[in-house]
């Protein structure tokens, strides 16, 4: 394979060929390879899947319908900050419903929407194994527990002012 | 003799447990007894004889599930044992803790069982959102090849096991099996048809033995410790501790290790605190999102895999979530249907078509537009998707259980809401 006809950077590579490593055939990777490139450019493009697809010798219709199987592998471009905000039901039963609403008030979206200022996008996510702390969300890589409107506006604003969470 | 043998090393503000803490504290005695001085099948029998039951929700005998793999005149190839931490079942928050605070330990077990069942590749299949556990297992899998306890040679014997961290991309389908080995292939995480099971023809159609995080977790203090030992840690018929969990309105949602067979009451009402103040007590399902209501008159039940099953639900992952007086039933239920709806893999007509169908219904019930054939729809549809075998994996049924229990413990719910009443706890627009 000739790595300069893809616009993969070296980085995302090297860090794809280190998962090739142990892998019985290269499109065994695939899963790797999304989460590798969107950690870099922070969703997969039309042309992402083209690029991944060409290295691990598969075809794009094939990536692509892996990509879109998983939630945590964005096709759309997302905000600096993407909020994974748990509405499974302990969270729900501990008031998460009224929380939600309160997002969508403060930010102006709505589930799977991003803000005019591409600060954050809103998605929601199967429990997050917190249920003890309910409610509870992650911004970026960051878990916040036991929400109330109060903290949540707090949260909101320390991650606008930081940017991107890494 | 240890009597919390998961959360020994756990401290409470759940920082990490370090090597050197971990072998002081007796760490990688197991390992090192099983693999330098008992054979693979002295292991399994060990094993077997502790009762060890499967952790990640159906309670299947770990001995037994591991003897199924084929360990003589094997084809050439790999063998491989996968770690399950794809914690995603609603209400459920047990692996976390394990992994985060002491990953040595989930480390040591996958060592053991990869050298009983004789695998030489081990994963830790882990769901994207745990950062938190990827961090602490990482810098584990490094201290432990530093260490020789993966790698070439370990322990200076002839056995040879490289362990590696897969992070998910997401989707609660991932955590059924043979979907969770679809996804280590790169592929769609789709359950695959049984037979074949995966001890024989699993990852890569090699054999592949899938374990629950707490399952494994147990491993090197069975074998360090014995199984009269581990059997003895059990108060009913059940073996060993188990990781308990309550959520909802409670005074102390939190979770405990405590002797399997502890009463559901004692979980509740001394470790939970009981109901918060202006909350009663409704009912509970035990073990998660796909588990069926208990109510009061189960309360003395011992959370055991049979005792639970004969009252008619599951032990499930021993999580439970409280339904209180001022939660409504019906949006209870409501959501979790939601939730499984939109976390179905669509593979299956019953379970794509059919679990929309039913949240469909019942956000028409919840918003006050609810009619009398209601009731009637839904109890038809708790028959058709319910029905194992109607769907290609247990994820549909699993939705069922809440809802065909919720209709019949809590009737008047459901009827109040087929009237087209609205009620003033289910809080739709
Ligand atoms: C839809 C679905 C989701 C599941 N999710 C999980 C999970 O997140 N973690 C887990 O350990 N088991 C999960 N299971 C159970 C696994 O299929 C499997 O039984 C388990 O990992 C076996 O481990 P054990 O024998 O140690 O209990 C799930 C099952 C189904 C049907
Ligand atoms: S029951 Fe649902 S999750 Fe399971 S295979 Fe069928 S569609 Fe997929």
């Amino acid at each position: 394979m000739n790595n300069s006809v893809n616009s993969l950077s070296t980085e995302e590579l090297s860090a794809i060929d280190e998962e090739l490593e142990h892998a019985p055939y290269r499109s065994a990777v695939a899963i790797d390879a999304l989460k590798i490139v969107q950690s870099h450019r922070g969703w997969v493009s039309d042309s992402s899947i083209k690029e991944i697809a060409n290295y691990l010798e598969m075809s794009s219709e094939e990536l692509d319908s892996i990509a879109t199987f998983y939630n945590l592998i964005f096709r759309r471009p997302v905000g600096e900050n993407v909020i994974l905000f748990c509405d499974s039901v302990s969270c729900w039963i501990r008031g998460c419903a009224k929380l939600e609403k309160h997002i969508n008030k403060t930010l102006g979206i709505t589930r799977g929407q991003t803000t005019e200022d591409d600060k954050f996008t809103l998605v929601p996510v199967p429990c997050l194994g917190a249920c003890d702390k309910a409610p509870v969300m992650m911004v970026g890589d960051s878990l916040h527990e036991n929400l109330t409107e109060e903290s949540i506006n707090r949260i909101l604003e320390d991650a606008a002012v930081k940017g991107k969470e890494r | 003799m240890i009597t919390t043998p998961l959360t020994k090393n756990v401290h409470e503000d759940r920082r990490v447990v370090l090597v050197e803490d971990y072998e002081a504290n007796g760490g990688y005695q197991g390992a090192r007894k099983s693999i330098t001085q008992m054979t693979p099948s002295e292991c399994l029998q060990v094993i077997k004889d502790s009762n060890l039951r499967g952790r990640g929700g159906a309670g299947f005998p770990t001995g037994m599930k591991w003897s199924f793999v084929p360990m003589d005149n094997v084809s050439p190839g790999h063998k491989y044992l996968v770690c399950n931490a794809d914690e995603m079942e609603p209400g459920t928050f047990k692996d976390r803790l394990l992994m985060e605070c002491d990953p040595h330990q989930l480390i040591e077990g996958m060592i053991c069982g990869s050298y009983t069942i004789q695998a030489d590749i081990a994963y830790i299949f882990l769901r994207g959102e745990y950062v938190k556990a990827a961090e602490t297992l990482s810098q584990a899998i490094k201290e432990c090849y530093a260490k020789g306890y993966l790698g070439r040679s370990i322990m200076g014997t002839n056995y040879s096991l490289d362990l590696y961290l897969h992070t998910s991309a997401g989707r609660y389908i991932c955590g059924e099996e043979t979907a969770l080995i679809n996804s280590l292939e790169g592929k769609r995480a789709n359950p695959r048809a049984k037979p074949p099971f995966p001890q024989v023809s699993g990852l890569w159609g090699r054999p592949t033995i899938v374990n629950n995080v707490e399952t494994l977790c147990n491993i090197s203090h069975i074998l360090d410790h014995g199984p009269e030992w581990f059997q003895e840690l059990g108060i009913g018929e059940d073996a060993g501790t188990k990781m308990y969990g309550v959520s909802g309105n409670v005074q102390n949602p939190g979770c405990w290790e405590l002797p399997i067979g502890t009463t559901i009451r004692e979980i509740l009402e001394v470790h939970a605190g009981g109901m918060l103040p202006g909350y009663s007590f409704r009912g509970l399902l035990p073990g998660g999102g796909s588990t069926d209501f208990l109510v009061e008159e189960h309360l003395d039940l011992a959370m055991d895999y049979g005792t639970i099953g004969k009252a008619g639900s599951r032990m499930g992952t021993g999580t439970m979530i409280i339904l209180d007086d001022k939660t409504c039933p019906v949006g209870m239920v409501k959501n979790l249907i939601d939730f499984f709806a939109h976390e179905s893999c669509g593979f299956c007509t019953p379970c794509r078509d059919g679990l929309p169908q039913t949240a469909h219904i019942l956000q028409d019930m919840s918003s006050g537009k609810g009619e009398s054939r209601d009731i009637e729809n839904l109890e038809r549809l708790v028959k058709f998707i319910g029905s194992i075998g109607n769907t290609h994996c247990a994820l549909a049924p699993g939705a069922m259980e809440p809802l065909q229990s919720a209709m019949k413990y809590f009737p008047e719910d459901f009827e109040r809401h087929a009237k087209g009443k609205k009620c003033n706890y289910c809080e739709t627009d």
